[in-house]
């Protein structure tokens, strides 16, 4: 039994089926299948019915319903089209918290003892979303002890919707250990914040049923997996993630913005999203905090106040925190509904708040699953490595284009890079523009990052050296790098002369190169500048 | 657990068992398959192009092996060894050559959306970068300048060997001293020479090279194979001559030897 500090919030999920497709709006006598990063994330009950699992592949989908239509997940409109039937929910409760475009929770104690019991409390709720919803879906209402427990009683609520009865799941107060038993640990990696990695291992450990993990010893747990199977741990025992709050974060961790102009297009909202993201990251980071939720406000100008909070199972990274906002200003720029509760008057002041704050433990990564596992696998080990030596030390090369071969791709830092939507990165390809003047392939191995310092001498052991018409003083006999040993040079080529931005006279460059291959068969890319030789590049 | 490799005598440690070749006790074999962890992933090994499948005992990089490239020309043996399990969708990682050449690595065929850099961690650190890079992305490509530590090489052979992951290190010759693992390669891969064509006297370019790769096992316990390989300027690899056996290649003819000697094989 939990002990009186760790008792779990009573908290009501509702959970709208199939959101991401629902969003779409297709009419429902058709199949309809949501791709994101070429996997099924989501499918309508006719697609469902005719075959398609969630996560197959798009070849596998097309197998299985080759009339179904596969879309693309959009998430902006998700959060848009759920904003109305959260904004229905508020006459309800103003304590809602969006988990998830489709699905939202709130403490339940209050607003049960106003509408006289759960079960009412629940029968609203459904009437209230059926009312907003344009295509109709599977609608469920949770009530259990503790989000994780209401989620999986929601769930479960949906599906006995679907299947014809119209029934809300409420665990009575104090029995939601047995109810999560019975569920198997996969349960924790569906409606929680476990990784896939942490089920697998507990399948192949004979750990099947929540219940027979929270039969296990905590400390024997925390032995084993560490940070992340006590929180599994808690959950499967019907404790709340985290034990509740004692205090509000400090206010000087708000961020807040005044557009000016005052934003009444969304196309404003991005850039503001993004700023005011930024600006929170790094007010937690200074502090090592992390922040779980945040309650997004918005004062118009007519001085109308309008607020939605967010709530997230893990961690929200910057770029979590500024989708959300943004999904947030779009739903009240833009649905009637959102018009409607804030009024008239443009979007004159903006705040946000971190509302729970854990401490920081680790980079976040791209929240929405449906990446194949070893891109998932990289960015979370790369992401423990920018941990130990900072988040520059990962780097992608990145094409840029030029004439040396160590202009034609730089590298970058990853989190400078856009991650696309399939968690690998979004990197520029070789143009077909043609560079004049470019060394011609095959490209070097190893480009010096520093230049090697060399001396190149003829046959007479004097310098060799370049006129500014790319006359040699002498043909190049021998090379020594770095005050090394002396090779003979039984091969060369040049100089390939480069003036570079003989207008900028800080960058003007002017370089000879050749080409030239030693008596033990390396080769170099050597350039003589300002009458010193440099290798700059190995063909190793 | 305490394992004999005869009656009475214990092992130094359980690695032994997985290194040694011969078996003194058939039972030991046996513990040796039960005890040997289990390669997750799908397959044994991941791809190399076809012009490098004869030096590879099995015909790709062994998952959960180190490979060790040496000689002049190793860095492009490397990228174009690795360039096939990069297009096939294995993550690569580099850490601390930064005079990787990334074009030479594109033309060789690299998914570089699925390839980052490391910069070079601080000698204390090297060992736990390196063993959460094995565990992170299926190649790691390493050019250790300091003496890397046996506890470090061993912690590192045994995540790889449960991850599923390979190790590869070269020594870039840039000037700088480069010591001895302290543990012996899965594999090791030296050019053994390199020649070039297109660049003559005073005229022409670099264009395609001629090298000679010889593979070798650990402790000799693969015979020596060796191929001779055209990598053109266009960057496609491809086999000249097929792999020449080892009893041809390098050692004097074998004499007939008078009866009463034996032979042992090396």
């Amino acid at each position: 039994m939990p002990s009186e500090g760790d008792a779990p919030t009573r908290t009501v999920v509702v959970w709208c089926a199939d959101w991401p497709a629902v969003a779409l709006g297709r009419p429902v006598d058709r199949p309809v299948v949501v791709m994101f990063a070429n996997r099924v994330v989501a499918t309508n009950p006719l697609a469902r019915a005719l075959g398609v699992d969630l996560g197959v592949r798009r070849r596998e989908a097309q197998r299985h319903c080759p009339e179904a239509e596969l879309v693309e997940r959009d998430a902006d409109r998700e959060a848009r089209t759920f904003e109305p039937v959260v904004a229905a929910l508020d006459d309800i409760t103003p304590r809602i918290e969006i988990v998830r475009p489709g699905s939202c929770l709130f403490p339940a104690r209050g607003p049960s003892r106003y509408f006289g019991g759960d079960a009412e409390l629940a029968d609203r709720l459904t009437l209230a979303v059926r009312r907003q919803l344009v295509i109709p879906t599977a609608v469920g209402v949770g009530i259990a002890d503790g989000a994780f427990a209401a989620t999986l009683a929601a769930k479960r609520s949906a599906g006995m919707e679907a299947g014809g009865t119209d029934v809300s799941v409420i665990v009575p107060p104090g029995e939601t250990p047995g109810f999560l038993a019975e569920f198997g640990v996969g349960a924790l990696q569906q409606s929680g914040p476990s990784s896939p990695d942490l089920v697998e291992v507990l399948v192949r450990l004979g750990i099947t049923t929540l219940g027979s993990l929270s039969a296990l010893a905590a400390s024997d747990v925390v032995a084993r997996f560490g940070a992340e199977g006590a929180e599994a741990h808690r959950l499967a025992r019907g404790l709340d993630l985290r034990p509740p709050r004692l205090a509000d974060p400090p206010v000087d961790l708000d961020v807040s913005h005044e557009p000016d102009p005052p934003l009444e297009r969304v196309d404003q909202a991005a850039f503001v999203a993004k700023a005011l993201a930024d600006d929170l990251h790094e007010r937690l980071g200074s502090r090592g905090l992390a922040a779980v939720a945040i309650l997004i406000e918005a004062t118009t100008t007519e001085g109308h106040t309008v607020e939605r909070r967010w709530r997230h199972d893990g961690a929200l990274s910057s770029t979590a925190v500024a989708q959300r906002v943004r999904w947030q200003l779009d739903g009240w720029l833009t649905s009637t509904q959102g018009r409607r509760s804030r009024g008239a008057g443009a979007l004159a002041r903006l705040r946000v708040r971190p509302t729970e704050v854990v401490p920081d433990v680790g980079r976040q990564m791209g929240f929405w699953g449906g990446a194949d596992a070893a891109s998932i696998r990289a960015r979370r080990g790369l992401a423990r490595v920018q941990g130990v030596l900072g988040s520059d030390a990962v780097m992608v090369a990145e094409w840029r284009g030029g004439r040396a071969p160590g202009e034609q791709y730089r590298l970058v830092s990853v989190d400078a890079v856009a991650v696309a939507a399939d968690e690998s990165f979004d990197l520029a390809a070789p143009g077909p523009e043609p560079w004049p003047g470019r060394l011609p392939d095959p490209p070097p191995a190893l480009v010096w990052q520093r230049p090697r310092r060399a001396e190149m001498h003829d046959a007479e052991g004097q310098m060799v050296r370049v006129d500014r018409r790319g006359g040699c003083s002498g043909e190049p006999a021998r090379l020594s790098i770095e005050s090394g040993p002396w090779q003979a040079v039984v091969g060369w080529s040049g100089p390939w002369l480069s003036d570079e931005r003989w207008w900028d006279a800080l960058a003007h460059r002017r370089r000879a190169r050749f080409q030239l291959r030693t008596v033990d068969g390396t080769a170099h890319l050597v350039a003589l500048e300002s009458q010193q030789w440099w290798v700059e590049a190995t063909y190793d | 657990m305490v394992v004999l490799d005869a009656p009475g005598r214990p092992l130094h440690s359980i690695e032994q068992v997985f290194d040694t070749v011969r078996m003194v006790n058939p039972e030991l074999a046996e513990i040796v398959e039960r005890l040997r962890p289990t390669v997750l992933s799908g397959e044994r090994t991941l791809p190399v192009p076809e012009a490098l499948r004869p030096v590879f005992p099995l015909g790709g990089l062994a998952r959960g092996s180190r490979l060790s490239l040496r000689g002049t020309g190793a860095a492009s043996i490397c990228m174009h060894t690795v360039a096939e399990a990069s297009k096939a969708g294995s993550w690569v990682a580099v850490v601390g050559v930064g005079a990787w050449g990334w074009a030479a690595a594109a033309r060789a065929g690299w998914s570089l959306e699925r390839s980052v850099f490391v910069a070079e961690p601080p000698t204390g650190q090297w060992g736990t970068v390196v063993a959460a890079l094995v565990d992170a992305v299926d190649l790691v490509i390493v050019d250790p300048v300091h003496q890397v530590s046996a506890t470090d090489a061993r912690r590192l052979a045994a995540r790889s060997r449960e991850r599923g992951s390979i190790v590869v290190d070269l020594a870039v010759d840039d000037g700088r001293r480069r010591f001895r693992w302290p543990t012996e390669a899965d594999l090791t891969l030296t050019v053994e020479s390199t020649e070039w064509a297109g660049l003559e006297v005073g005229h022409g370019v670099l264009a395609d090279r001629r090298l000679r790769v010889g593979a070798d096992g650990r402790r000799g316990a693969a015979r020596t194979r060796r191929v001779e390989l055209s990598l053109g300027s266009n960057g496609a690899l491809s086999v000249i001559d097929p792999a020449i056996s080892p009893a041809v290649v390098g050692t004097p003819a074998v004499a007939a030897v008078p009866s009463g000697r034996h032979l042992r094989a090396v």
